[in-house]
């Protein structure tokens, strides 16, 4: 129940924090940072799969609606979804679920927490930057617009990560 | 029957991506053409509601700059003030006009939401169809042009900017009868290029961009940009020339939506020519 509770405010505070602050961040004029993945990101690895697959398409269709580009981010974070269940089956073993509930920073370490978030914010943004483009001709430009968000979405992911990381070493 | 589950069941993530991928595919090409999905969009009443209480902490913010170009309006609109002209005239006498009747109507908006780093970049303001505005008018700001109303709910409507794909806005450079349609590449909000221009046009640097009046959207003569650039195209005997906005897309604020009383007249006037070509 608290889990789910935890995933709810997620949503709604990675959405507002997206759609209100981090739409207007420009760094060069080229991109901005997308933080919202993390609420994929952090979801229990127990979340079957067509529950995955709503809340990841609920999530888009949310940024899309205050962004005006319906369709764009649900594709990229259906994409995303996919590519969440195919690491999470090569690299974590069945039998470690019941003692590592959920995969954050905290609990499954920083060498597989930074392979994790790279990949899949790297997969996100290249499909969700070629969608908004829709044109392979500025393909040089749009993987640059893809190398510089990521970066950005990489460390704040780690900034947030670290801020929760502390809270559960106390209890 | 029973293999065909348990494959499906095998790799459920696979037909999960399948069946969404195609409904957000298919939303996102639908949103693309125009109106289908408009009523999903901001110009919607309550995320236009939800916007306008978010940005008056960002109006706050921008005052300073808005300040700014208020003042540098109000100077150019004393600068033609009857009182500011040198009156030698002894008589005076109430003329009613029957000549000069208004032609273009401006009305005031506040910007409630906008974008700049997209591809497509829209605007949000807070006037609709209840205050007269309707799709195909033109924006403008104090100090440039902006772009064209694309969507309109009761209280809200949305703009397709100048940084958009699909918006080509009919300009010239200034003193030269020679216009073409102006383009955003996508790169940088600050400049867009000018088209089909002749290369023999003697371009003098620093020279200004404006409306051509050849389009029912905006009056003659409206600012747009300066020339920063003037490059050849391959082979062609047209210039690219690169223009810099004179609107500030960051700190843009209040718009005005241009109404052309002369819109219908003139646009039935040249549907019927188009007609009777066909004929």
């Amino acid at each position: 129940m608290i889990k789910i509770l935890t995933n709810a405010l997620r949503f709604i505070l990675l959405v507002a924090l997206q759609v209100f602050l981090l739409k207007n961040m420009v760094i060069y004029g080229l991109n901005v940072p997308y933080l919202y993945i993390l609420f994929i990101l952090l979801l229990p690895f127990e979340t079957p799969n067509w529950l995955l697959f709503i809340l990841s398409f609920l999530l888009g269709i949310s940024v899309d609606l205050f962004t005006d580009t319906l369709g764009l981010h649900a594709s990229a974070c259906i994409i995303l979804a996919f590519f969440r269940t195919v690491i999470i089956r090569v690299t974590v073993q069945d039998d470690n679920y019941d003692s590592d509930p959920e995969p954050t920073l905290a609990i499954m370490g920083f060498r597989w927490f930074f392979f994790y978030g790279l990949t899949l914010t790297l997969i996100h943004h290249f499909f969700l930057l070629n969608f908004e483009v829709f044109k392979f001709s500025e393909i040089t430009n749009t993987l640059s617009r893809v190398f510089i968000s990521s970066l950005f979405t990489l460390i704040l992911i780690f900034i947030a990560e670290l801020i929760f990381f502390k809270k559960k070493e106390r209890k | 029957m029973i293999n065909l589950w348990r494959f499906i069941s095998r790799f459920n993530a696979f037909f999960f991506l399948v069946i969404y991928l195609i409904i957000s595919i298919t939303l996102l090409i639908k949103n693309n053409d125009f109106q289908k999905a408009s009523i999903y969009n901001s110009s919607n009443e309550v995320i236009g509601g939800i916007y306008q209480k978010v940005n008056i902490i960002n109006k706050y913010l921008n005052l300073n700059l808005v300040n700014d170009s208020l003042a540098k309006e109000n100077v150019l609109l004393h600068n033609q003030l009857k009182s500011s002209f040198l009156d030698d005239s002894l008589v005076t006498k109430i003329v009613t006009d029957t000549i000069n009747r208004v032609k273009y109507e401006y009305i005031l908006a506040e910007i409630v939401n906008k974008s700049i780093t997209s591809r497509n970049n829209y605007i949000t303001i807070n006037r609709g169809s209840k205050e007269g505005i309707k799709k195909g008018m033109g924006v403008i700001s104090s100090n440039g042009i902006v772009g064209i109303v694309w969507n309109v709910s009761e209280n809200f409507s949305s703009i397709q900017s100048i940084l958009h794909e699909d918006t080509r806005i009919t300009s010239s450079i200034e003193g030269t009868p020679y216009f073409g349609p102006l383009i955003w590449e996508g790169e940088d909000p600050n400049y867009v290029t000018l088209t089909d221009i002749p290369n023999q046009l003697n371009l003098k640097p620093k020279a200004r961009v404006v409306t051509s009046g050849y389009s029912v959207i905006f009056p003659k003569g409206i600012l747009i940009g300066t020339v920063e650039k003037a490059g050849v195209k391959g082979e062609g005997s047209f210039l690219d020339i690169t223009v810099k906005l004179s609107t500030n897309f960051y700190a843009l604020e209040y718009v005005y939506v241009i109404k052309n009383n002369f819109q219908t007249e003139q646009e039935t006037l040249e549907a019927a020519n188009k007609e009777s070509v066909n004929d």
